[in-house]
This record gives C-alpha cells, sequence and structure tokens, in this order.
C-alpha cells in the first residue's frame, strides 16, 4: 500500500530530517521525494510504502500532524489512491 | 505515474477550492417490514435501519481521513413510507416520521429521506395518510425529509394534488413559524422523481432499487470556478472544456469513496450523483461560476445560457469519470445554500421567475427560495403547477422546495443555520390564479411521452 505524505509551510531547518525520522521509527519505506519552494512556500512531497508499517494510518497521521502542528507545517498523508484517481485514466 | 504538480493539484483542491464529497447515502428498502400492526411496523423499521447503518458514519469518517477528503454528509434514504405505512391500519403515520427520526439520530447521520409519497397517477390510501401527516411529521422531527411526485412525463400532472400541495407546504410553515417556517426546508415536491438521488431533502429509496445500496452525491463548485479563472475571455469551447475535465476529476473521486464505502460496508454500490451542490461558504457558489463565465450578477440576461452550458459539461465530464451515474446529475441552484446567489436575491438580480426559466436547464428546480408569509397556498400550487409542467415537458426532474416564511415579507430575511443557509424574502407575482388551481383533475400526460 502506498501512500503520498505531502508537508506544506514556511521553510526551516529540520524539515525532511523531522518527518522521515517518523518514518524510519515505523517501517516506512521512501519510495520518491521532492522538494521546491513554490510562491515562498516550501513544498515537499514524498511516496512511501506503508505495506510495513508497525503502527496504524490513522496513528501515523496523527504523529505526523502532530510534528507539523510543532513546527508549523501543514503535514498530511493520504493514501495514493485518490491522486491515481483524479489523473490517471 | 503520479508527479508533483498533479498532487498538488489536488491538495490545492481540497484545501483551498473546498473540494469534498457531499454525501455517501445508504438507500434501504423497508418493504420487507410493512406489517398490518403500525407498532410491529415500526420496530422492524426501526431494526433493520440500525442494522444496515449501523457503521455507516464509521465508515465514512475512516475513509474521509485515510483519503484526505472530506465528506460532509452520510445520510439513509428509505423506501417511500406511504408504501410502507400503508400495510398498516394506522390513520396518521407521525409515529413513522417520529421513529425515521430517532433511527438516524442513534445511527448519526444528519438526515433521512423517505417520508414521501408518489402521486402522479392518483392516491392510494397510504398516499393520502401520509400527505396529511407531513405537516405534524416536519414539525416535531429533526432529521426526516419528506417529498411527494405529483408528475411525470409519461403520466401527466395529478393537479388534485398539486392543489392539495400548496395547502401542505403553507401549513407546514405555519407548525414551524417559530423556526423561520423551516419545516419547508425538508418537503419538495417533485416532477419526475428519480428513486436513487442521493441528495437531500429528496432523496428516497425506490421500489426498483435493491435491499440496500450505496449512493454517493459529489459536489466541488469551488475547483470549477478556479479552473475557470485560466480561462478569461476564452471563448465557450475552452469554457465548456474546462468544465468537463474539472467534473471528470472529481467525479473520480466521488467514484472513489463510492467504491470504497461499499467495499467496506459489504454493500452494493448503486450510482454516483454527478452534481455540483453549494453551500452557502464563500468560494462553493454556482452562482460565482456563472459570473466567472462572465455575468455582473447570477440572474442578468445570459444566466440561462451559461447554467445551460455548464450543467451539459459537468455531466459530460462526468458521466466517463464513473461506472454508474445517476441520481439528479448537473448543477443544482438551492438559493438560500448558495453565497453568489443569496446576494443575487438580496439586490435584485435574482427573480423568481428567472430562477424559474433557469431551472428550465439545471438539474433540478425551484430550490430553497423564501416567498413572503402571506402567500395564498394557491399562488403556491400555481407555481408548482408551473414548475412542474416544465419537468413534465422537457423530460426532465424539476422539484419545488419553497418557503413561505411566516411573519415575513420582501426584504426581510430567513436564517436556518448550517449548511440550509439564509435567504432574504423575494416577490411573488401578485396575480392570483385560484380558479386554475381549483380545477383539479389531471393534465394528460404530453404526446412524446407516446415512445413505445
Amino acid at each position: 500500500m502506498k501512500a503520498v505524505i505531502t508537508v506544506l509551510g514556511n521553510d526551516r531547518i529540520g524539515i525532511i530530517y523531522n518527518v522521515t525520522k517518523i518514518l524510519a521509527e515505523y517501517d516506512v519505506n521512501i519510495l520518491d521525494i521532492s522538494q521546491t519552494i513554490l510562491q515562498g512556500y516550501f513544498t515537499m512531497v514524498m511516496i512511501v510504502d506503508i505495506e510495513k508499517c508497525t503502527i496504524q494510518f490513522e496513528e501515523l497521521q496523527k504523529k505526523l500532524h502532530d510534528k507539523g502542528v510543532e513546527m508549523d507545517l501543514n503535514i498530511r498523508i493520504q493514501h495514493q489512491q485518490i491522486f491515481n484517481s483524479m489523473h490517471n485514466i | 505515474m503520479l508527479n508533483f504538480d498533479s498532487i498538488m493539484q489536488t491538495i490545492s483542491m481540497i484545501e483551498k477550492q473546498k473540494l469534498d464529497i457531499r454525501t455517501i447515502t445508504m438507500g434501504i428498502s423497508l418493504m420487507d417490514c410493512a406489517d398490518s400492526d403500525g407498532e410491529k411496523a415500526r420496530k422492524q423499521i426501526y431494526d433493520k435501519i440500525v442494522e444496515k447503518a449501523g457503521h455507516l458514519v464509521e465508515v465514512g469518517e475512516a475513509i474521509e481521513r485515510e483519503f484526505g477528503v472530506p465528506i460532509i454528509h452520510k445520510r439513509i434514504s428509505v423506501t417511500p413510507i406511504s408504501i410502507v405505512a400503508g400495510a398498516s391500519n394506522d390513520k396518521d403515520y407521525v409515529k413513522f416520521a417520529e421513529v425515521l427520526d430517532k433511527a438516524a439520530k442513534d445511527v448519526g447521520v444528519n438526515f433521512i429521506g423517505g417520508f414521501s409519497a408518489l402521486v402522479h397517477k392518483g392516491y392510494t390510501k397510504g398516499d393520502e395518510i401520509l400527505i396529511k401527516s407531513i405537516p405534524e411529521a416536519l414539525a416535531v422531527t429533526d432529521t426526516v425529509c419528506s417529498s411527494v411526485n405529483v408528475g411525470s412525463t409519461k403520466t401527466g400532472i395529478n393537479m388534485d394534488a398539486v392543489k392539495q400541495m400548496g395547502q401542505i407546504i403553507v401549513d407546514t410553515a405555519n407548525r414551524t413559524a417559530d423556526r423561520d417556517s423551516i419545516g419547508c426546508a425538508k418537503l419538495v415536491v417533485f416532477a419526475n422523481a428519480v428513486e436513487d438521488n442521493p441528495f437531500m431533502a429528496g432523496a428516497f429509496h425506490g421500489v426498483g432499487e435493491p435491499d440496500c445500496v450505496i449512493n454517493v452525491g459529489v459536489s466541488g463548485p469551488g475547483v470549477v470556478k478556479t479552473a475557470l479563472e485560466s480561462c478569461k475571455g476564452a471563448p465557450f469551447d475552452v469554457v465548456a472544456n474546462t468544465i468537463k475535465k474539472t467534473a471528470f476529476q472529481i467525479t473520480r473521486v466521488g467514484q472513489l469513496v463510492a467504491s470504497e464505502a461499499s467495499k467496506r460496508l459489504g454493500v452494493p454500490f448503486g450510482i454516483v450523483d454527478l452534481s455540483l451542490a453549494p453551500t452557502p461558504a464563500v468560494g462553493d457558489s454556482i452562482a460565482r461560476i456563472l459570473e466567472e463565465i462572465g455575468l455582473e450578477h447570477c440572474g442578468a440576461p445570459g444566466t440561462t445560457a451559461a447554467l445551460a452550458m455548464l450543467n451539459d459539461a459537468v455531466k459530460k465530464g462526468g458521466i466517463m469519470a464513473s461506472s454508474h451515474v445517476g441520481g439528479l446529475s448537473g448543477a443544482f441552484i438551492p438559493v438560500s445554500e448558495d453565497e453568489g446567489m443569496i446576494e443575487a436575491a438580496r439586490i435584485g438580480a435574482l427573480t423568481l421567475e428567472k430562477l424559474e426559466a433557469m431551472t428550465c436547464v439545471c438539474s433540478v428546480g425551484l430550490d430553497m427560495i423564501a416567498v413572503p408569509g402571506d402567500t395564498s397556498w394557491q399562488t403556491i400550487s400555481g407555481i408548482i403547477a408551473d414548475e412542474v409542467a416544465i419537468g413534465m415537458i422537457n423530460n426532465k426532474t424539476t422539484a419545488v422546495r419553497l418557503i413561505p416564511a411566516v411573519g415575513k415579507s420582501v426584504g426581510d430575511e430567513v436564517s436556518f443555520g448550517g449548511l440550509l443557509g439564509s435567504a432574504p424574502i423575494i416577490p411573488v407575482n401578485k396575480y392570483k390564479c385560484d380558479e386554475l388551481v381549483s380545477r383539479g383533475g389531471r393534465i394528460p400526460a404530453p404526446v412524446h411521452s407516446m415512445r413505445n
């Protein structure tokens, strides 16, 4: 099962470090990562494999969200299917 | 393969443009709950709803979290109660409405539709009792929605029912006068009602439907408006194509949610309703799409043409995105639920007559329109007759959901709160139609109904 993580907010030191730390801790494998500054905003998209994740999707979502609140970022994780549905026929 | 831009486009649609799934509606047949003992029937109705829909809200919320797309409503539609309750010896069906209300509240849905009767050709005993019970049923319940089908292309118009529904609407308004006549916001009079509509207040579970089914209604006016912002000055071909592409993407989300909900609940998937449903929130308005196409205000000359194109393009885009399309599918124009329409009505740009013209090309009809509280029931019946005639002749669903706001007149406003929104009272033609309404009988089906 693949999921998409998106991180939006003001650029600062340690964003990738803090997000990937959580992913490593719960055995979430990063398949693809890309990042840019869009209209002054830090924007990162990660495609991850959550097949072997050691916690429930909901818990992982909460941990990422809480980290986002702590760092003043908007961090979302969504099943990849929604993006596939909308953009691929 | 997904790329960065398409992922960010989806995120932006959800975060900024209010893309959402408007409703997951579970249709439940209550045919097997009928009983000559009303008490027994009601127990069976309660038990069946709770059994089938017990996990609906929980599953809806899980899908919402995992896919990251808001699902605003989880709702239930049931077999028209006139059919189910008709088997009982009861002389009043208010208790049936109360049991629906209790079941809806216990499973956590915000509306339950199906306190309905289909009388386009005539009344059964159950229809008669149900229609008489509507005003009280809507006054004593919170979640129950009612609808009555009074005409169709195939059968013509039941003018006795048109006459009666004018009275029922006024009575319903009076019984909920202390709450801006909110009862009328839960009552729809239809022509060509569809059996798989997931949207309230007109949803009911038709007799041709399976025992239990999942229908999904999508939304997304904000997404369409944003897409059109990039087509300033472009010809209509470009505008229509842009709407089609956007509607396709929106509907794909609906299809995904519908099939996922169907799988998790173990209930067959019915249809996706490709509707652009507005809310009173800024950025979630059909009127603003029409304005983006080039109108100073919704209601200006050109509005009907813009709406016709929008309605058609939404269908064309959505139809390929879903395996089964149904319900009403198109653009809704409920005045009180659309921020741009509220403004247009307030400044007088949008009139009842223009709204009637718009209903010839939109997906439903005269929806959530507040009229003066002293409007006579005959005038309301006359408005219903006109609207039903449009549906009958044009082979489309039309509906009337008017709110004669008791004690209020033009210039005042009603406010229902939440998604039902608020609306200025708009003027109604003051000339009478009493004699026409009092005739009763049936308007024969039009010649193009003979298709066999």
